[in-house]
């Protein structure tokens, strides 16, 4: 430590600090004299020459939207490729009187007032620098018109650019969904969204694949470095930087067996789903009737809207993933493997079917009046007996069938990359407590025992639930096979953790559906030894019977309004004894699962199966006239129409 | 023994301490903080939540921290300086270590919604503890080698770190901040004359190792180099900012276009309009009568602090002015002589103008310790 200093010493410290105070408070004053000089210099003497450099500063940097990734099917054919697109675009900054220079460009290409009210409420909406697209789609002629007359009409660029089309619009209108300009609404929900996005009438998926899948197949922006004259008529391009087109993905879908399952719903309001019961693969999955995406992705007219919003089948909804059923009889499966798993029943068990049971003041029915007297396990599938499940479930107890339902794919949501995914319902007592607030009665278990009730499951969960049964394996759906050449992982199926016996028990129930004398689905039955069939019917009530109506006799489908009919459905897989394919099918209001579901399930099944039409040889001999009719009145897609792009992979 | 033990009798209590602010800096800093809520609101297209809002929340703070330091005694922070500069310098290893990466360096600590530039507060603290340093040094002995080389490390060992990160603006303003600690503590000239004669040595030698294994600046660094002294090599890669920034600024004028009628501005021509090159839109906007006034505002800002520690005959509270007043003239001097094209782009904000946190509040508060000392100053 330093001693006491003086005062001395420290009055000559103080002034020394006061005198290299004034130093530097020189030196940082003749810095900002410097400063000050430099301003001078600049803005007074230099502002001439720099107002000159700022009025003709003449660079800008345009983004360069990316090429949108192909979507291809399983084989490589495209189902969502890129058209060019021929547009014009005005700048309201280059045009000055925009108004005018419409007119003039009303001339030149189709434009009606409405266009250009409407160009003008957009330009004065947006920055004056923002090019706004007037006329999209153009005609070479007319584009080649706008072009040549560049010099009458200031601000008016000429533009080619890329926009979405699909090949096979129908066939594939639910999986891919399609593409539209960015909404605000759509910018709202990003946090840091992509410049890109900015661009005027960019597009971005929005529904389906396209939307899920928007990152990888939006691609990264090029940027354009140009130079333009006063007007904002570009000049030059000095620098360009390519942008990456987004990745192409290969769906699991094979589009021949897409397009044949579209044809075969026809106009039915329905949805099948076919699975490759090895890996999960969806090689179709439909949803009918379809509609043209292609609309969407050019600007869809309010009259055609309204036709597809107001059409009772329902178009524009997904039945496949989004649509929730009450599965019906086809739920007996989940029951009936419960009730094993159980050990309620045993396999000599039979249960007597009067035709109906009492419980309390109630009665359940079964779907045969007259009953199905004794029935065994195998048996009360294949005749699909109600009684005989009201029986199970009562033994099981509907905690043990929930479970059951949620292993085999039922009330858990699948992953995949569409939208509005439905998760289906397996109903249970925690379940009913939450939802309503009230204690699960044992009626609500009869109900659920044959699939009615609570239980809700979409086409895509109960093909699943049937891949699932067939394998024995955790079948998981998977619709992309490819991302930019980098193969998706097929999920490794784990083993159910069901009992083969059990399993066994089941799939001979669901043979005889379809081979037994007494099957349900008997008449769609396939006569190929080596492509027997299993299934399951299924028709599921959309109303209460009332007592009433029992008593005077059920009023029979076919007398019914079209929206009050029960839904069929109907599940198979083949071949029997080395399952390939899984199929659901569900018709909407379509009346009985056997007459409605099972005939479009087995031509969907046998098709999967050949790889292409099949034989009439596989159908039994008394049907085979009829089905060739049928078949050949079916419009198919010409493959010659098709573009096939090699991927990567 | 230090002034700091003068009669504390004649010293403002209470309330009174309001009487004894320096209220000509605090208008002052009003006065240029509102040219920067003006800019910014410009520079946003005419948007206040953008960034004009959120900055005057952060002056808001800024001066509210500033008061609660001005009203404590200077001796007070005396006492702390060397804790602040060892919390500073853990703070420096800490961003080092876990600090998150932004434009390619390591800048900052996230704490809670609270974002640290640890070099920020170095720089303050590095200022207190050398002027309690000098204050406690015989006067005698400041230019003996042994003490000159201990004032050195205190500057040096927060430099190196900061230069890891790396941030050479930063690191720069750092040595020539706390320089001028010492030269105004009266440090020989001559190691002044030596240092100078080295970092002209050692120029060469950076220049000289360009491309060599020994490469002693990033190459971003080199670049911005390159750039600098030859903007219109490469008007649309590089030299870009620098460009645009320049006609911006030159082609405002006597008078500029005019509040929000910058076109170059408007335009997006500008890189980083709100942050570094706030200047550029104000000189394109109010010319040179607005660029000139703002500098009046700074050197205004200066001169009162100079005329402070004029006053002051306590050696800490003197020395901790020049610092503080270094370290502010430097911010406003590096910040406009890049964008007017003179030194090359270093990252420096504009003072109280730019958009910024940390680096804003900090510097505010730092205003808390000349006026602690203003106020607390031996009568």
């Amino acid at each position: 430590m330093p001693g006491r200093r003086t005062v001395r010493d420290n009055g000559e410290a103080a002034r020394k600090v006061g005198r290299r105070g004034v130093m530097l408070g020189l030196l940082m004053g003749s810095v900002s004299i410097g400063l000050a000089m430099r301003m001078r210099y600049m803005q007074i003497e230099q502002a001439d020459q720099f107002r000159l450099l700022a009025d003709e500063n003449s660079i800008k940097i345009r983004l360069i939207p990316p090429a949108r990734g192909l979507i291809l099917d399983r084989e490589g054919v495209l189902v969502a490729g890129n058209e060019q697109n021929y547009r014009v675009t005005i700048t309201r900054e280059d045009a000055g009187d925009v108004r005018e220079v419409l007119g003039r460009l009303a001339r030149l290409i189709p434009l009606t007032p409405e266009d250009i009210e409407e160009t003008l409420a957009e330009t004065a909406r947006r920055s004056p620098t923002v090019p706004i697209t007037v006329a999209d789609r153009l005609a070479w002629e007319d584009f080649a018109r706008v072009s040549v007359n560049a010099p009458a009409l200031p601000g008016v660029t000429t533009e080619v650019g890329l926009s979405r089309i699909y090949p096979l619009p129908e066939d594939f209108a639910h999986v891919l969904g399609y593409v539209g300009p960015v909404s605000d609404y759509d910018l709202a929900k990003l946090d840091k969204p992509d410049p890109l996005l900015q661009i005027p009438r960019f597009q971005i998926g929005k529904l389906g694949v396209e939307a899920k899948l928007e990152d990888e197949l939006r691609g990264k922006a090029g940027e354009r470095r140009i130079e333009v004259n006063s007007t904002g008529r570009v000049m030059r391009e000095i620098g360009r930087r390519e942008g990456e087109p987004g990745a192409t993905l290969v769906l699991t879908i094979d589009h021949r067996l897409q397009n044949f399952a579209r044809a075969r719903l026809g106009t039915e309001s329905a949805a099948a789903v076919v699975i490759d019961v090895s890996n999960g693969d969806i090689v179709a999955i439909n949803s009918s009737p379809s509609f043209d995406p292609n609309l969407f992705v050019r600007g869809i007219s309010s009259a055609d809207y309204a036709a597809l919003t107001e059409h009772d089948h329902r178009p524009l909804a997904d039945k496949t993933v989004q649509g929730a059923y009450p599965p019906g009889s086809v739920f007996k499966i989940v029951t009936g493997l419960a009730a094993l798993e159980a050990g309620v029943i045993g396999p000599g068990d039979k249960v007597r079917c009067p035709g109906f049971v009492e419980l309390g003041d109630r009665k359940f029915h079964c779907w045969k009046r007259s009953g199905h007297g004794s029935v065994g396990f195998s048996q009360s599938l294949e005749q699909s007996c109600d009684v005989f499940y009201y029986e199970l479930a009562q033994r099981t107890g509907i905690d043990r069938i929930a479970e059951m339902a949620r292993r085999l794919g039922i009330g858990v949501r699948h992953d995949l990359p569409m939208s509005a995914i439905s998760e289906g319902l397996a109903p249970d007592k925690a379940w009913k407590l939450a939802k309503y607030g009230k204690d699960w009665l044992i009626g609500d278990t009869l109900n659920a025992a044959i699939g009615q009730g609570y239980v809700l499951a979409s086409p895509l969960q109960i093909a699943v639930m049937t891949a699932r049964v067939a394998t024995g394996m955790a079948v998981k759906p998977r619709l992309i096979r490819s991302v930019g050449g980098v193969e998706v992982p097929a999920p490794v199926p784990e083993p159910l953790g069901i009992s083969e016996t059990s399993l066994a028990q089941v799939r001979k129930g669901l043979f005889a559906v379809v081979n037994g004398a007494a099957g349900t689905a008997k008449a769609s039955r396939i006569d190929d030894e080596t492509m027997l069939m299993a299934g399951k019917t299924g028709t599921s009530q959309v109303r209460n019977i009332s007592a009433a109506e029992r008593a005077s006799g059920v009023v029979s489908n076919d007398n019914l309004p079209w929206n009050r009919r029960d839904h069929a459905l109907f599940v198979c897989y083949a071949p029997y004894e080395a399952p390939r394919y899984a199929v659901a099918v569900v018709v909407e209001h379509g009346g009985g699962g056997s007459l409605a579901a099972a005939p479009i399930a087995r031509d969907i099944l046998l098709f999967a199966l050949h790889g292409g039409l099949p034989p009439l040889s596989a159908y039994p001999a008394s049907q085979r006239s009829r089905i060739e009719a049928e078949l050949g009145a079916l419009q198919l897609l010409d493959e010659a129409t098709t573009v096939r792009v090699r991927s990567r992979a | 023994m230090s002034y700091l033990e003068y009669n504390v009798k004649t010293v403002p209590t209470g309330f009174r301490k309001v009487l004894y602010v320096n209220w000509p800096i605090v208008l002052l800093m009003v006065a240029t903080a509102c040219v920067g809520f003006l800019m910014l609101y410009s520079v946003a297209g005419g948007d206040m939540a953008a960034w004009a809002e959120p900055q005057m929340k952060r002056f808001a703070a800024g001066m509210a921290g500033m008061f609660v330091i001005a009203f404590i005694p200077i001796w007070f922070w005396r006492n702390v300086s060397l804790v602040a500069y060892l919390v500073a310098l853990v703070l420096l290893v800490l961003v080092e270590l876990f600090g998150t990466i932004g434009m390619g360096a390591q800048r900052w600590l996230e704490i809670g919604p609270l974002r640290l530039q640890p070099s920020e507060l170095m720089k303050v603290t590095l200022v207190m503890l050398l002027a309690a340093y000098y204050d406690w040094l015989d006067p005698a002995k400041v230019s003996r080698p042994q003490w000159v080389l201990l004032a050195a490390a205190i500057i040096l060992v927060p430099t190196a770190l900061v230069l890891a990160q790396p941030n050479l603006g930063t690191s720069l303003m750092l040595v020539m901040g706390g320089g001028a600690v010492m030269f105004a503590a009266g440090v020989s000239l001559w190691y002044f004359a030596a240092v100078i004669a080295a970092v002209a040595g050692t120029i060469l030698a950076v220049f000289q190792s360009r491309g060599t294994s020994w490469q002693l600046l990033q190459d971003y660094q080199f670049r911005r180099i390159d750039t600098f002294l030859n903007p219109g090599a490469d008007p649309l890669g590089a030299g870009y900012n620098i460009t645009q920034a320049q006609i911006a600024l030159g082609s405002g004028g006597v008078t500029g276009k005019g509040f929000m009628q910058g076109t170059q501005s408007r335009l997006n021509f500008l890189p980083e309009k709100h942050t570094d090159f706030i200047f550029t839109t104000l000189a394109e906007e109010f010319g040179f009568v607005g660029a000139i006034s703002l500098l009046a505002l700074f050197v205004l800002i200066l001169v009162f602090c100079f005329a402070s520690a004029f006053q002051n005959r306590d050696r800490y509270s003197a020395l901790l002015i020049y610092g503080v007043a270094t370290t502010f003239f430097l911010f406003y001097a590096v910040n406009m002589a890049m964008v007017m094209g003179l030194i090359p782009v270093v990252g420096v904000p504009l003072p109280l103008v730019s958009y910024g946190g940390t680096s804003m509040i900090i510097l505010v508060m730092a205003f808390g310790l000349v006026q602690s000392a203003h106020i607390h100053r031996p009568r």
